[in-house]
């Protein structure tokens, strides 16, 4: 008998007012596996990573996480859930009131009740990881680049020894060589240490770099699923136009509404 | 027809907002109440509302007590009753102007505060950030800032309204010339617990007024920078008219005859 899946997603929708932006996601993530979702932008991806992590409640559909339904939690039992995740942010979404180690702590000694002195030398060991140095963690983030707060984020991420990580677009708004350095830094970090990784993502290097299956989203569905060395030949359409960044194709952007 | 449709439709959404400010109150309260309680940050927010405040809210008070007593002589003294002018400084300012007018200055300096800062941490996802490190953003953010806010206002008003009677003695001594013991009697005598105490509640419902409004308004806001501003200006506007409206029915329970 095969293991569970580690998040099994069926039937999921979510609209917004009149405007349906999922429609029936039907996803398993196994144990280990790192799945990257594409899809143009305004499609549900991140709808999607916040209905599983709670931010936002889906309206109807299954969403479990090793098994347990995890659609309509109490606070406290979407914290327990929670400890599980660890999330990289768009934008990094570091705390700009707090100092770049405390960042990295916070779910530590928040979530987890670590002494500060502790959280504090797991989150520099951390930003290490990371490949920054330990002057970094008293620095203010707002005196950080854009790649160093994603590596700050990942950092954040990681620090908890999460079962599962969540990417939304880690390489969005970086130079080809940083997106890199971050693609590296996400395989080492998740792949090597077994996490399973779900990731949302326009940047088909960063997808075909980081992923073992990658799935597209289009008008709040799952249109095509398969493993990341058959997305340049996947007999999709719609896929084929994603992959290849062509404005002809059957995907037709709405320039008016 | 359509003036019917125009009214349900401002009925409807009057209703809708009355709704979510009474769920997200509530929620707040909840939190208030239950652990864990972060007293760092408690203490943070009274520093921040009530020793950044003081100087402020000590130049308002002054300056209307002095004025009080020069705008009362003019008055009083069309009637031979120049005597009654510390009697009317000290009742003034401790039941109306200094609760009032440390309102309105707070709900400026830190209403606006509290929403622009929390409406930045939602644009930029760092609320959603705290969600996903097991921290619930109304136990983190909006608890501290009530309670502070809360027991912060009553000890602004309390030096408000020494400092105002003190610029209300400054005028009646060094400009109109009083005897300083005989308006020192005068402004003692008359003065009963109650005067002060209805100014102090008065000043924990401005105070959580305040604090909810920024918080509310902050927690809701969306779509930039715009929407950050939109809620800064919201906070205050609907914290000064609630203290208003307020100011009254606590004046009507507190000494309705």
């Amino acid at each position: 008998m095969s293991a569970p899946p580690k998040i099994h997603i069926e039937n999921v929708c979510k609209s917004f007012g009149p405007k349906d932006v999922l429609t029936g996601i039907d996803l398993d993530v196994m144990q280990g596996e790192s799945v990257v979702i594409i899809g143009g932008s305004g499609t549900g991806k991140s709808v999607l990573l916040k209905c599983i992590l709670g931010i936002l409640t889906a309206d109807s559909g299954i969403i479990e996480v090793e098994g347990q339904d995890v659609n309509r939690l109490t606070a406290n039992d979407r914290d327990d859930v929670n400890r599980k995740f660890g999330m990289l942010f768009q934008s990094a979404a570091l705390f700009d009131s707090l100092p770049v180690w405390e960042n990295v702590a916070f779910g530590l000694m928040q979530g987890r009740h670590m002494g500060r002195d502790e959280a504090k030398a797991k989150a520099l060991e951390t930003l290490g990881q990371v490949g920054l140095a330990k002057e970094v963690g008293e620095l203010s983030p707002a005196e950080l680049s854009g790649g160093m707060q994603k590596r700050v984020g990942l950092a954040r991420a990681i620090a908890g020894s999460p079962e599962v990580v969540f990417f939304d677009e880690p390489t969005t708004g970086l130079d080809p060589i940083m997106a890199d350095v971050i693609n590296d830094l996400i395989i080492t970090c998740v792949k090597d240490q077994g996490i399973t990784a779900l990731s949302i993502t326009h940047d088909m290097a960063s997808a075909r770099k980081i992923s073992d299956r990658i799935a597209m989203l289009h008008h709040g569905k799952l249109i095509w699923i398969g493993s990341a060395g058959d997305v340049d030949s996947s007999g999709n359409g719609f896929v084929d136009q994603f992959v290849n960044g062509r404005a002809e194709g059957p995907i037709k952007m709405e320039l008016r509404r | 027809m359509n003036a019917l449709a125009v009214i349900g439709r401002v009925v409807i959404r009057f209703l809708e907002h009355l709704g979510r400010v009474t769920f997200f109150t509530l929620t707040a309260v909840s939190h208030c109440v239950r652990p864990p309680i972060y007293p760092r940050l408690i203490g943070r927010q009274m520093i921040n509302i009530g020793y950044y405040s003081l100087p402020v809210v000590g130049l308002t008070a002054i300056f209307s007590g002095m004025v009080l007593a020069l705008q009362s002589y003019t008055g009083f003294a069309r009637f031979n009753a120049e005597s009654a002018i510390a009697n009317v400084v000290v009742l003034s300012i401790t039941r109306e102007l200094g609760p009032v007018l440390a309102g309105l200055m707070v709900a400026g300096r830190i209403g606006a505060s509290m929403a622009a800062e929390i409406g930045t941490m939602r644009v930029t996802e760092q609320i959603d950030a705290l969600t996903t490190l097991s921290t619930n953003p109304y136990k983190y953010l909006i608890a501290p800032r009530l309670i502070a806010g809360l027991l912060m206002l009553p000890l602004l008003v309390l030096v408000a309204d020494i400092i105002g009677v003190f610029g209300g003695y400054l005028v009646g001594v060094y400009k109109l010339g009083f005897n300083p013991s005989v308006y020192m009697s005068n402004t003692v005598d008359f003065l009963e617990p109650l005067d002060v105490i209805s100014g102090l509640v008065k000043a924990a419902a401005f105070g959580f007024i305040i604090a909810l409004m920024g918080c509310y308004h902050g927690f809701r806001s969306q779509g930039g920078a715009q929407g950050v501003g939109s809620a800064t200006t919201n906070a205050v506007v609907s914290a000064s008219i609630l203290i208003l409206t307020f100011n009254y029915i606590i004046t009507e329970l507190f000494f309705a005859v």
